[in-house]
C-alpha cells in the first residue's frame, strides 16, 4: 500500500498542514464572539439607502456609545458589536442606526451578561476536553479484543491524536476567516468543532475495524503477515468508502453554505474544513501512524 | 422471501401514512412544526434572581413561584405560546447563581418585553434586625438593618385599594393585601412572636411602610400605606393581583430576532434541504445503482420520521435544520458502507444474495462503533447547549438513531424483498461499478 509505504511523506505534508494552521493561529487568533465575551450584538437592516458607516459612527457616538465595532454585511445590513446596551439606548436602537433616508429595522439583537460569557466560555472547553476523552476511552474499549500486536490503547491513542490534526486545522483556518472576514468564534462554531469530532472518528474507526477484521482472520488462519501489509491492506479495501461517506456529507454541506441560512454560513464552512481534515487524517495519517508505533515498539523489543 | 415482501409493503405503506400525516397536519395546522425564536421571530430575556435576602432552603420555593408569577404575567397580555422556566446556572463561572428564562414569541421590540416583565412588583417583607439600632449609621445598607421574614410575595393572594384615616376622614389611600393560607399561618406567627420590632414591607427593593408590630394578627391581611397618590395605589393593588415577585430579578442577557429575518432562514433552511436530499440521493444512485435506489427510498423513510419525531418532541432552530440537513448526508453512510462490502463481496465471487447478507453482517460492527461516537458527541453537546445548540444537538442525535434503522433494517428489507439473485454481467449492471465477473 502506497500510503504506509511512503508514510514518511504523508508526515511531513500532515506537518506542514498542521504547522500552517498553527500559524494561522498565532498570527491571527481567535476573535472570541458576543457569547462567550458578554456585551452586545445588534443587526440592522435598511428599506432605502444604507447609510455611510461615518454618519453611523457619529449617530452611535451621540448616543453614548464606546468601543463598539460597525462592520457592513451583505447589501442592506450592518452589524454592532458593543457593550451591554442601556435602557435608553435600547429603547431609541432604530433611531440611532436610522440616518436620512434610511430608515432601520432591528433585525436581531443579542445582550449576554459577563457571568454567562465566561460560563459558556468554559463550557465549551470542558466539552472539547469531555469529548476527546469519550472518545478515546470509547475506542479503547471497541478495540479491546485485539491487542496483538498493538494495544487498544494505541489505536485509541492515534484515534485522539488524528482528532487533534481534525480540531487544529479548522481552528486555524477559522482564525484566518476571521481576520480577513471578521468571523467571530460563537456556539455555533463550538458546535460545528465538537461535530467535526464526532464525525471525522467514523472513517477512522472504519479502517481500524477492518484492520481488527483482518488480524482476526490472520490469526485464524494462521496465515503469518507483516503488521504494516495488515494494516495497508485494511486501508486499501476502505478508503473509498471513507471518501463517500464523507462525500455524502460534504454535499449537503456545500448545499448548506451556498444556499442555506445566513446564521448558519460561517457553521457550515467550519465543518466543511472540518470533515475535509478528518478524512485526509483517517486516511493518511491513522493507519501510516499505526504501522510506525508498531514498527517502534517492534525494534524496543528487540 | 414472501415474508419479507410483506414486511417491505408494511413498511412501505406505514412510510406513505406518517409521511401524509406530516404533510396534512402542516397544511391544515393542527400540528405544525414548533419553531424557536431565530425562525418565528421574538424575544428571550434571562434574569438573574437575587437570592441574597433568602434562607437557601426557600431558593427553590421561591424560584417556582418567580416562574409562575411572571407566566402569568405573559400571558395576561396575550403572548402566544410562552415559555419561562428556571435554570441553575454560573457554577463554571465560578459562582452561583439562580436565572429565570422568558421566551416571548412574536414579540420583537425588546425594550417593549422588557418593560412587560417589568411591570411586575417585587414585595419583600422582612424584619428589623434585633441590634439594628445600635449598628445603623447612614451609610448602613438594607440588608445589614433587616433581615428577611419568612414571608415573601408568593404568599399573597389578593390586594385591594381601601381609604383609611384618623377619626373617620378615609382620605389616604392605602393598599389591604390579603396573604393565602399557608401565608396567613406565617404572618400570623411572625407578628406574634415579634410584638414590639419593626416590620418593613418593600416594594421594588424600597421600603415603602415600616411600621412596628403591636399585636399578632390572626386574619392574614396587612396594610401597605405609603403615602400614595389614589392612582399609583389603585395600579399597585391592580398589579399585586397578578402577582407579586418574591425576589427581585435583575436582566443579564437578551436576544432578539426579527419575523422578517426568522422567516428568511426557514425558506432558506427549506430549500437548502430539498436541494441536499436530492443531491445525496443523486450520488447515491449514480454510485451504487440499484442498492442507490433503494437507499433513497430508505432515506425518503427516514426523513419522514424524523419530520415526524420533529412534531412532537423538538423546537427546530437555524441550528436543527442545519443538523437536520447534515444529518441527511450522514444517514445514507451506513448504506455507503454496506453497498461497499457487498461489492467487496460480489466480487470474491458470491452471488447477489449471499453478498447482500454478508456486506449488511460484516459492515455492522464499524457502523455501530462509528455511531456509537457521535452518540457521545451528541449527548455532549446537549449538555453544552444554550436553547438554540440544544435544538441541534438533538436533531443530531435523533438522526442517527433513526438513520441507524433506515438505513440499516428498511434498505435491507428492500434488497432482500426483491430476491434478486443474479451474477456476473447482471450483477455488475445492478450493484455498479468495480465488480470483475
Amino acid at each position: 500500500m502506497i500510503i504506509v509505504r511512503h508514510r514518511g511523506i504523508f508526515f511531513a505534508l500532515t506537518g506542514i498542514i498542521t504547522a500552517l494552521a498553527l500559524g494561522s493561529l498565532w498570527l491571527y487568533g481567535l476573535h472570541l464572539g458576543t457569547d462567550f465575551t458578554g456585551g452586545s450584538l445588534v443587526e440592522v437592516s435598511y428599506d432605502g439607502m444604507r447609510p455611510a458607516a461615518e454618519a453611523l459612527t457619529h449617530n452611535l457616538e451621540d448616543a453614548g456609545f464606546k468601543g463598539f465595532s460597525l462592520r457592513e454585511s451583505g447589501t442592506d445590513t450592518y452589524i454592532l458589536r458593543s457593550a451591554l446596551l442601556t435602557d435608553e439606548q435600547r429603547n431609541n436602537l432604530a433611531a440611532i442606526f436610522s440616518y436620512q433616508a434610511g430608515t432601520a429595522h432591528v433585525e436581531q439583537l443579542t445582550e449576554v451578561g459577563p457571568t454567562i460569557g465566561l460560563e459558556l466560555r468554559n463550557k465549551a472547553l470542558i466539552a472539547l476536553g469531555l469529548v476527546l476523552l469519550c472518545i478515546l476511552l470509547f475506542i479503547a474499549f471497541a478495540f479491546r479484543k485485539v491487542s496483538q500486536p498493538v494495544s487498544s490503547w494505541i489505536y485509541g491513542l492515534i484515534a485522539l491524536v488524528t482528532l487533534i490534526h481534525d480540531v487544529i486545522v479548522p481552528v486555524g483556518f477559522f482564525a484566518a476567516l476571521g481576520y480577513f472576514h471578521g468571523a467571530q468564534v460563537d456556539t455555533l462554531f463550538v458546535t460545528a468543532i465538537l461535530t467535526v469530532l464526532g464525525f471525522s472518528i467514523h472513517d477512522t474507526i472504519v479502517v481500524f475495524d477492518r484492520t481488527r477484521e483482518n488480524l482476526r482472520i490472520n490469526h485464524d488462519r494462521n496465515r503469518k503477515e507483516d503488521f504494516a501489509e495488515t494494516a495497508g491492506r485494511s486501508l486499501n479495501q476502505t478508503f473509498v468508502r471513507s471518501i463517500n461517506t464523507s462525500l455524502t456529507v460534504l454535499i449537503t454541506l456545500l448545499i448548506l453554505y451556498f444556499i442555506g441560512p445566513a446564521s448558519t454560513k460561517d457553521f457550515a464552512l467550519t465543518l466543511l474544513v472540518g470533515i475535509i481534515a478528518g478524512t485526509y487524517s483517517s486516511i493518511f495519517l491513522a493507519t501510516p501512524l499505526l504501522v510506525q508505533v508498531e514498527k517502534w515498539r517492534g525494534q524496543k523489543k528487540k | 422471501m414472501w415474508q419479507k415482501r410483506a414486511i417491505a409493503l408494511v413498511i412501505l405503506v406505514l412510510g406513505t401514512g406518517i409521511g401524509w400525516y406530516v404533510y396534512s397536519s402542516q397544511q391544515d395546522g393542527s400540528r405544525p412544526f414548533k419553531l424557536g425564536l431565530d425562525l418565528s421571530g421574538g424575544t428571550q430575556l434571562v434574569y438573574r434572581a437575587k437570592l441574597d435576602a433568602i434562607k437557601s432552603s426557600d431558593v427553590a420555593d421561591s424560584m417556582s413561584s418567580l416562574r409562575e408569577t411572571i407566566e402569568r404575567r405573559v400571558n395576561l397580555f396575550g403572548v402566544s405560546e410562552p415559555i419561562v422556566q428556571t435554570e441553575h446556572g454560573g457554577t463554571l463561572a465560578g459562582t452561583s447563581e439562580e436565572r429565570l428564562i422568558v421566551e416571548l414569541p412574536g414579540v420583537t421590540d425588546t425594550q417593549k418585553a422588557i418593560a412587560l416583565i417589568g411591570q411586575t412588583p417585587v414585595l419583600e417583607f422582612r424584619l428589623v434586625k434585633l441590634d439594628a439600632d445600635k449598628t445603623a449609621t447612614a451609610s448602613s445598607t438594607v440588608n445589614e438593618l433587616f433581615e428577611p421574614a419568612a414571608l415573601t410575595g408568593k404568599d399573597l393572594s389578593s390586594a385591594e385599594l381601601q381609604f383609611q384615616g384618623a377619626n373617620g376622614a378615609l382620605t389616604e389611600p392605602v393598599v389591604v393585601i390579603h396573604f393565602n393560607a399557608q401565608g396567613a399561618k406565617i404572618f400570623a406567627d411572625l407578628t406574634k412572636n415579634n410584638v414590639g420590632r419593626a416590620f418593613g414591607m418593600f416594594l421594588d427593593g424600597v421600603a415603602i411602610s415600616v411600621p412596628v408590630i403591636r399585636e399578632p394578627i390572626p386574619d392574614g391581611t396587612a396594610v401597605i400605606s405609603g403615602n400614595f397618590t389614589p392612582e399609583a395605589a389603585k395600579e399597585l393593588a391592580r398589579n399585586l393581583n397578578y402577582g407579586a415577585l418574591p425576589v427581585p430579578i435583575e436582566l443579564i442577557s437578551t436576544q432578539t430576532v426579527s419575523g422578517t429575518l426568522g422567516d428568511k432562514a426557514v425558506q432558506d433552511g427549506l430549500k437548502a434541504g430539498l436541494w441536499g436530499i436530492g443531491a445525496v440521493m443523486l450520488f447515491m444512485l449514480l454510485w451504487y445503482r440499484l442498492p442507490g435506489l433503494l437507499a433513497a427510498l430508505a432515506l425518503t423513510l427516514y426523513i419522514v420520521v424524523i419530520l415526524f419525531i420533529f412534531k412532537f418532541l423538538v423546537t427546530l432552530t437555524a441550528a436543527g435544520i442545519a443538523a437536520f440537513i447534515l444529518s441527511v448526508g450522514m444517514a445514507v453512510d451506513a448504506n455507503v458502507l454496506i453497498f461497499e462490502r457487498m461489492k467487496e463481496e460480489l466480487r470474491s465471487g458470491k452471488g447477489s444474495d449471499e453478498a447482500i447478507q454478508d456486506g449488511f453482517s460484516r459492515a455492522w460492527p464499524s457502523i455501530r462503533d462509528s455511531n456509537i461516537s457521535s452518540m457521545i458527541t451528541a449527548i455532549i453537546l446537549f449538555w453544552f447547549g444554550t436553547s438554540l445548540i440544544k435544538g441541534f444537538a438533538l436533531v443530531f442525535g435523533l438522526g442517527v438513531l433513526v438513520s441507524m434503522l433506515t438505513a440499516i433494517l428498511v434498505s435491507r428489507t428492500f434488497l432482500l424483498a426483491l430476491g434478486i439473485n443474479a451474477k456476473g454481467g447482471l450483477a455488475r449492471f445492478l450493484f455498479g461499478s468495480g465488480i470483475k465477473a
